[in-house]
């Protein structure tokens, strides 16, 4: 035994060390592969993009397409809508930032921003899952006018601007255009 | 207490053939027929024992279930109707399943408010506590996931809601919700996954159920004095004693468990949840199923920012602490004596806890709006201040009554103020070997 000790490393030494290497890369490596499978798969991650007519929402009317398996809103604001959401000052919004995809990330929350934009501002386009845990929420209703979420009481504004309740940001305004005057195109 | 040798001898060929090779039978012997306990247990106590049958019958209805039921979006729910309607006993198989899980959820939280009240998570029974308390957690998530798997609007809704808690998390939420939902919303990968998994865990809480019984006969039982066993005069053997008391309350839990089966079998569920789901609508009222209502409640009481954490974090963190400070509670406690039958003001604040836990849930079950909110915001911060402030500090200033010195004197104590019994053994002062 005294023998084997004066060798250092000695055979074993390196045999443990190598085999245990070894094998902590080889579980790493194979439980990837267990993890990797729950993820969104190939056909999910396909169904990325859709096309919306929307000639016939006039206004003061909304649209609920189905868009990665998710609600999104479309909504011909009416004048009024637009001008409650205009009057708020930024200071008074829980979430400033405009959460808008087709803008800068630290886009402000002015209710140009939230919109189709410049001359389209009458159009809301936005993903109607609730931002704090995903419920639907209902349209033209709560405190703002705007949308209520009925599982846990969050409430947005007109311009989907999340104004009282749990919700931390503001409804989602997916990538979208507007590929036709009538036709919008979503993701 | 299973520090003793084993009594088991065995009589017959077979039995000596066996405990010469595998000594299973000696064993169970020593585990269930002379296994000492004490001899003080009330039916508090029984449910340990229905705890195990509910197991064994949710595993049973749920596997014959699982032949019928198809793990699909487009035929789950139809499949879970024609349980209902055509499958042979199809029917009474699923309402025992799903009363089932609320009777299992019934008979949890009775254990754990014994163990409450008694001090049963004091050393050296912490290990004890917290395999139960992952049982607990095994449980939580078994039903959650068995909830899902009708595929009623309760149901979809329910796992966007549940599984939407992990968004909170910053920078990698959105990424483990992914995983979790195997895409953007609940679709028919979750509902896959939810099913295999639902198949699954049982089988782990039965593992973790035999740790929890393992844990157990090393320390022994406690009983309503909290004083350990200190002689043999204390203890009966489980046979006859613990088994015919256990099984008098089996019988009992599964007669009220058949009235809810028989004659009210949906009062505990949700209409909401005969409506398919649709990924579009949201119902007007969404409630998890009762056993998860006190901590939905303590969810939504969060309505505020606290510092850099957002009011949706801040929530989840709640929800989730309100779990996790069940298992530091053995270290929270910092009285040394046990029952509180022996603490009087423990005893005040544990029926304080116990009613403002009832009261939670049914807030639980109301929408987050008016005057509930602030209820909640109370019955919150009443929830954690019994954890967090009074078991840490009672236990330093209270005075706790004179404890007896052994379960055979308290025992003996309490007959001759009652019954009159002739004073039968006396408390021998020896300790266990």
């Amino acid at each position: 035994m005294s023998a084997n000790d004066t060798i250092d490393p000695n055979r074993r030494d390196f045999l443990y060390i190598a085999t245990g290497t070894a094998a902590a890369v080889g579980v790493a490596a194979a439980a990837w592969p267990f993890i990797d499978q729950m993820r969104p798969d190939a056909s999910t991650l396909a169904a990325s993009s859709v096309e919306v007519d929307v000639a016939s929402v006039t206004e003061g009317m909304s649209l609920t397409v189905k868009w990665r398996g998710k609600p999104v809103f479309i909504r011909n604001r009416t004048p009024a809508e637009i001008k409650a959401a205009q009057e708020v000052p930024l200071a008074e919004l829980k979430d400033p930032v405009a959460r808008n995809a087709n803008l800068k990330n630290d886009a402000e929350a002015t209710d140009i921003d939230r919109s189709a934009g410049e001359g389209k501002e009458n159009w809301l386009v936005m993903v109607g899952v609730c931002t704090h845990l995903g419920c639907v929420p209902l349209g033209q209703q709560g405190d703002f006018g705007g949308w209520f979420c009925p599982c846990h009481g969050s409430h947005y504004d007109t311009a989907g601007r999340i104004r009282k309740g749990p919700a931390p940001e503001n409804l989602a305004v997916p990538a979208f255009q507007f590929i036709s005057d009538t036709k919008i195109r979503i993701g | 207490m299973s520090g003793g040798h084993s009594t088991y001898t065995p009589t017959t060929g077979l039995g000596k053939w066996f405990d010469a090779r595998m000594p299973l039978p000696r064993l169970v012997h020593d585990s269930f027929v002379s296994y000492p306990v004490p001899r003080n247990l009330n039916y508090a106590y029984t449910f340990g024992g229905i705890l195990a049958i509910m197991l064994v019958a949710q595993i049973l209805t749920g596997v014959v279930l699982a032949m019928h039921y198809a793990a699909d979006t487009t035929l789950a729910f139809g499949s879970v109707e024609k349980i209902m309607r055509d499958v042979n006993s199809g029917w009474l198989l699923r309402y025992l399943h799903s009363n089932g899980a609320s009777m299992f959820f019934i008979a949890v939280y009775i254990h754990i408010f014994r163990g409450l009240y008694y001090g049963s998570y004091k050393a050296p029974r912490e290990l004890l506590w917290i395999l139960g308390c992952i049982i607990y957690l095994l449980m939580m998530a078994t039903g959650f996931m068995g909830y899902v798997l009708p595929w009623g609007q309760m149901s979809g809704w329910g796992a966007t809601v549940i599984t939407g808690f992990f968004t909170a998390i910053p920078l990698v939420g959105n990424w483990i919700q992914e995983l979790l939902l195997g895409g953007y919303s609940v679709d028919n990968p979750t509902l896959n996954r939810f099913f295999a998994l639902h198949y699954l865990l049982p089988f782990m809480i039965a593992g973790v159920v035999v740790l929890h019984v393992w844990a157990l006969h090393v320390v022994g039982q406690t009983n309503p004095t909290g004083i350990e066993v200190k002689s043999k005069t204390d203890t009966v053997a489980f046979t006859p004693y613990a088994t015919v008391k256990d099984a008098f309350a089996m019988i009992l839990f599964l007669a009220f468990f058949a009235y809810f089966v028989f004659y009210i079998p949906n009062y505990l569920g949700h209409p909401d949840n005969y409506t398919q789901f649709d990924s579009l609508k949201t119902p007007a009222h969404i409630v998890p199923e009762w056993y998860f209502l006190p901590f939905y409640a303590i969810l939504r009481a969060v309505t505020f920012n606290i510092g850099p954490i957002d009011s949706k974090l801040g929530g989840v963190l709640a929800m989730f602490g309100a779990i996790a400070v069940l298992f530091v509670v053995p270290w929270l406690d910092t009285s040394k004596v046990k029952s509180a039958r022996y603490r009087p003001s423990y005893r005040i604040f544990y029926w304080l806890f116990a009613a403002n836990a009832i009261f939670l849930g049914w807030l639980g079950s109301k929408p987050a709006e008016g005057w509930y909110i602030p209820a909640m915001q109370i019955s919150t911060i009443v929830y954690f201040g019994f954890f967090l402030i009074v078991m840490p500090l009672l236990g330093l200033i209270e005075t706790p009554r004179k404890t007896p010195n052994s379960i055979t004197e308290a025992v003996l104590e309490k007959n001759r103020g009652g019954s009159g019994h002739p004073a039968g053994a006396t408390a021998s002062p020896e300790t266990k070997g």
